[in-house]
């Protein structure tokens, strides 16, 4: 985790470049930095791999102070991206894209291994690529290589200072698709910056707004369409994104409110029982504390019926997914089509169940949002 | 028509005695070069690094070069005597200027962005220096290199004034015994040398230039 605290920012020239700032960037997560130009978003990204130091504040990572860290260890374990790519003319891609493993002196066979990796990720034949130099490339293949350097030596932070700005518009979504999916796996703790707020709501898990270097609001991508801080920051999202969002429902509006649950320590006949009263097929399991531990299915139930010593937990399964109630509606049928699951558990961040979503409380919903339908459905 | 054929006749029956000077001449500038590189391009990266020691290292291998050379090799004469040690000291002097500029003026091209990346990517003072700022401006430092030869070529042939050989020899004595075809072989030869240094260094230079 990255822990900014109180920074403070005046260049020499006497420019207050950042003002108080304090923002938790976390494990694994996407961080976004956004705002107009010159709002301190790359001055920011400096302080973090020690280019530049603060005036004020202390910047943590994991808890360890950085002043305390020698600077060169500490950029060798940190990817950095620059905003003018910044490749090194005089070398080849390879060695372009090789630099930081060879300073940590890797191997040469694996450097090679690791640069042709990295090539094919970004759809760039390293057999064709790796013997040019960077002046032999276009200007968005300048910006993948640029990306690819800092995520050669695999360090746990990345810095990207606008990282796919040169790309068209096809190539740059690519990239971010590729980055969400690779995140996904690497789990690395990454700090982005854009002026594209569509990139912004694609892979951030939570965005920092920023004026005239200070935090104007951050939260998820949902929080800030949601809840707009103010008209700097609605004007910033737009008024055809926001009008978008305020259209779609979220899950806590939609979903099914008293789902039915039961204790892990009831026995198998009283969930049967439970069953037949409700008339359902599925039961969520829920202790004493409304935590949601599983869920059981009347099949589960019926195999085990027998068994007498046998109590709910026994049977039960686990949720491999959850979701949270402000989570947009459109969003939440994306991932149950995705999941080709018939519900979604909905819990609270402490993991207390809220509701389900249901396809049954989705239609239910789309009938009094659209009346026409509901005509249709009766005609 | 008589006198070139003269010339060549004297070049075809003194040959190894020509080839002998300008092999001198030859070794006196490469000596000299080498020592205002091995000197001249760390004052010129201590110029680059540092702010306030480069106006005076400039100003200082400036104040150097604007020395009239007779005058130059008369002083460093009084204090290393006659011969060919003497010679090579003052070319070393009079190639300093060209590779101490050229050497600072190349690292201070070197676009910020570059030197950002090399920093952000973890490298120290010493690896961004090697690694990435003195190979980006070795096409200017082979500029003042190129400067540098053909200046000294041309320096060299004032050699024998102060005890040393070359091809300035084969001039001074043409001047003295009054054969000219002596002169002019010298002098050819020498521009000669001159040429070639360029012509090479400047292919060398345009190799390395990063389109
Ligand atoms: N070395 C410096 N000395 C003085 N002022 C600086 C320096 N570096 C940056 N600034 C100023 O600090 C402010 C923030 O700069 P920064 O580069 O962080 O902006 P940014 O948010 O990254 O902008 P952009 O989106 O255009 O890249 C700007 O007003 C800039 O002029
Ligand atoms: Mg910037």
């Amino acid at each position: 985790m990255i822990k900014l605290e109180g920074i403070n920012k005046t260049f020499d020239d006497g420019y207050e470049a950042l003002k108080d700032i304090n923002l938790h960037c976390n494990s694994g997560e996407i961080t976004v930095l956004i705002g107009p130009s010159g709002c301190g978003k790359t001055t920011t990204m400096k302080l973090i791999n020690r280019l530049i130091n603060q005036s004020e504040g202390k910047i943590y990572f994991d808890g360890e102070d950085i002043s305390d860290i020698n600077p060169v260890e500490l950029r060798r374990s940190v990817g950095y991206v620059i905003q003018h790519v910044g490749l090194f003319p005089h070398m080849t891609i390879e060695k372009n894209i090789g630099v930081v493993p060879k300073l940590l002196k890797w191997e040469d066979d694996r450097i090679k291994t690791r640069v042709n990796e990295l090539l094919n990720m970004v759809g760039l034949d390293p057999e064709t690529y790796r013997q040019r130099y960077p002046s032999e490339l276009s200007g968005g293949q300048q910006q993948r290589i640029g990306v690819i350097r800092a995520l050669a030596a695999e360090p746990p932070i990345i810095l990207m200072d606008e990282p796919f700005s040169a790309l068209d518009p096809i190539s740059r979504e690519q990239l971010q698709d590729e980055l969400v999916r690779l995140q996904k796996n690497i789990q690395k703790t990454i700090v982005f910056v854009t002026h594209d707020m569509d990139e912004a709501l694609k892979i951030a898990d939570q965005i920092v707004l920023m004026k005239d270097g200070v935090i104007v609001q951050q939260g998820t991508p949902e929080e800030i369409l949601r809840y707009p801080a103010n008209d700097f920051v609605e004007d910033f999202i737009g008024q055809k994104r926001l009008k978008q969002v305020q259209d779609i429902p979220t899950v806590g509006e939609v979903m099914n409110e008293k789902p039915v649950t039961i204790s892990p320590t009831r026995g198998l006949a009283e969930a049967m029982k439970v069953m037949e009263n409700k008339r359902v097929d599925t039961l969520i399991v829920v202790d004493n504390d409304n935590q949601l531990t599983g869920y059981i299915t009347v099949y589960d139930v019926t195999q085990a019926f027998d068994n007498v010593d046998q109590h709910v937990k026994d049977i039960m399964h686990t949720f491999q997914h959850t979701i949270n109630a402000d989570m947009l509606l459109s969003n939440a049928i994306r991932m149950m089509n995705n999941l080709q699951t018939p519900y979604l558990p909905v819990v609270k961040d402490d993991g207390s169940l809220v509701g389900v979503l249901t396809r049954g409380s989705i239609v239910g919903y789309i009938g009094t949002a659209y009346p026409s339908v509901k005509e249709a459905v009766v005609n | 028509m008589d006198s070139l054929a003269s010339f060549f006749n004297y070049i075809i029956d003194n040959w190894l005695l020509l080839l002998t000077l300008t092999w001198e001449h030859i070794a006196m500038v490469i000596l000299g070069l080498s020592l205002a590189l091995l000197i001249g391009i760390p004052l010129g990266v201590l110029s680059a690094k540092n702010e306030k020691l480069a106006p005076v290292i400039l100003a200082t291998v400036n104040i150097i070069q604007v020395f009239p050379s007779i005058a130059l090799l008369g002083i460093l004469m009084i204090f290393f005597g006659l011969g060919f040690k003497t010679v090579v000291v003052g070319l070393f002097l009079y190639s300093l200027l060209p590779i101490v500029r050229n050497t600072y003026v190349g690292l201070r091209e070197v676009n910020g962005n570059i030197n950002q990346a090399g920093t952000g990517l973890g490298m120290n003072a010493f690896q961004l220096l090697f690694k990435v700022q003195l190979p980006l401006s070795a096409p200017f430092l082979l500029a003042g290199v190129r400067v540098a030869a053909v200046i000294a070529v041309a320096v060299a042939t004032l050699a024998p004034f102060i005890g040393g050989e070359g091809l300035g020899r084969s001039i001074l004595d043409g001047i003295n015994s009054r054969q000219p075809v002596k002169i002019y072989s010298g002098a050819v030869i020498s521009a000669l040398l001159a040429i070639i240094a360029d012509l090479t260094l400047g292919r060398a230079q345009k190799k390395i230039t990063i389109k």
